[in-house]
């Protein structure tokens, strides 16, 4: 199940395509990355391999349909590679809490993150602010007691929150907010996490999506 | 697992298709549970806000002592609870598969669905039942390719993209009631319409999909309270 070239469709700037590079590198899997440019127009690989959303990143691996939304992603790495360490918890009742966390993250607390960013008007940026100052406590709380999200290691929830951690370090950089000066434990798991073999490599840098952020802004 | 055996008690609302996955769950693994009824106009109870306070929002499984939220996770921890069968196929390709549709359907399909409802105007309404359309287009050719020429997405039994799909059902069929227009319908979809039928007379689904009559009474009376109820 395993065998088959592995391929990852991403840009540099998203957590999304992030998550599924540390994933495959937990694993120790060899891929090739392709990098798409994300501020001009979609490569033709892109628009075949994800004709419903249309968007990275995307997982071809060997002859199999290609996989599409970056959650399913990991959750596939951790199955087929199964013999590498695991990324999911092995409780069920513990899975369902990170899955449970990780959609907070991405249907909530990220687009927070990147409204506070991104956006010009300045009624969304505090109505956003006040929502990521929100999700940092709860984080904070979450991450309290333990060296990763995931116990020992790192893990699911690990990749997920890791991925999107860097632009919360943004708006401190861009704003007068100090927001991981009052979350201490989240700020030593940041760390902890960034300085792990599996991600040091592919995080973007927090001065360099600083400047993407500002790319984007100046689009909408 | 001595966990299986601890009480289950499902906090939800009768007209949810979020809340009806988690009890076609519990139906497919003959688990007994208890259905608390939440009655969301008067407003959300004690437990609801203690066992979900991040979201507020049914549907909730709650396990012995520990709480569960979001439709799709409950479903996913009921397979995994309960293993005999199984609601996620094996394969993880399939696996893949079943989650991306589920999350298609819950991210584009059913808020387009939604839609169709609040589009004013003419053109804003065409706009609305279009994508809809495309959707289930999409959803058809789906189903060729994880049915395999049997009963369900899931094969020869109902599965996770059953469910999910499934329960959507009720509120397409309003749909359908109010707009005047076939959305499920024998030249675009010809597979689906059949599927759906399987799924609704299912003995996992039947007593819990709500009647397209009460349904669209319910939907009434929701849109007479929007209207009213003055935006915060």
């Amino acid at each position: 199940m395993s065998e088959g070239e592995v391929k990852v469709l991403g840009t540099w700037a998203s957590p999304f395509s992030t998550r599924v590079r540390i994933a495959l590198h937990l694993k120790s899997v060899n891929y090739e990355y392709l990098e798409e440019n994300s501020l001009e127009s979609k490569s033709e690989l892109l628009l075949d391999s994800n004709p419903v959303f249309k968007r990275i990143p995307v997982l071809i691996h060997g002859d199999n349909k290609p996989i599409c939304e970056s959650l399913i992603i990991v959750e596939y790495i951790d199955e087929v590679w199964s013999s590498g360490p695991s990324i999911l918890p092995c409780d069920a009742y513990e899975r369902a809490d990170a899955r449970f966390w990780a959609t907070y993250v991405d249907n909530k607390f990220f687009p927070a993150l990147k409204r506070a960013v991104v956006s010009g008007s300045e009624e969304t940026k505090r109505a956003s602010m006040a929502e990521v100052e929100e999700g940092v406590v709860m984080l904070e709380k979450l991450s309290k007691g333990k060296a990763f999200f995931g116990g020992d290691n790192i893990g699911y929830l690990d990749i997920v929150i890791g991925s999107v951690f860097e632009w919360i370090k943004v708006i401190d950089k861009c704003t007068e907010t100090q927001l991981l000066s009052q979350a201490p434990c989240l700020l030593e798991w940041g760390a902890r996490f960034s300085s792990h073999e599996a991600v040091k490599d592919v995080l973007p840098g927090v001065a360099k999506l600083a400047g993407f952020g500002l790319k984007l802004k100046a689009k909408i | 697992m001595a966990k299986s055996h601890a009480e289950v008690k499902v906090l939800g609302t009768w007209a949810s298709p979020f809340v009806m996955r988690v009890r076609i769950a519990l139906n497919i693994k003959s688990v007994a549970y208890e259905f608390l009824q939440e009655r969301l106009w008067e407003g959300k109870s004690e437990l609801l806000l203690k066992s979900n306070p991040v979201h507020r929002k049914v549907p909730v499984l709650i396990h012995g002592d520990d709480t569960i939220c979001e439709s799709l996770i409950i479903v996913q921890y009921i397979d995994e609870v309960w293993p005999s069968a199984p609601i996620l196929p094996s394969d993880p390709h399939e696996r893949a598969t079943a989650r991306f549709w589920a999350a298609y359907l819950d991210d584009k399909w059913f808020p387009s669905l939604r839609a169709i409802g609040m589009a004013e105007g003419e053109d804003a309404r065409k706009a609305a039942i279009g994508q809809v359309e495309e959707g289930l287009m999409l959803l058809e050719e789906a189903f060729g390719k994880c049915s395999q020429g049997q009963a369900f997405f899931g094969k020869d039994q109902i599965g996770y993209l059953d469910i999910t799909f499934g329960c959507f059902l009720g509120w397409l069929r309003v749909t359908e009631k109010m707009s005047g227009i076939k959305l499920l319908n024998e030249i675009n979809t010809p597979a689906l319409l059949k599927w759906a039928n399987r799924f609704c007379n299912d003995a996992a689904v039947k007593d819990v999909m709500p009647e397209t009559e009460k349904l669209a009474e319910f939907a009434k009376m929701l849109r007479g309270r929007v209207r009213a109820t003055p935006t915060s």
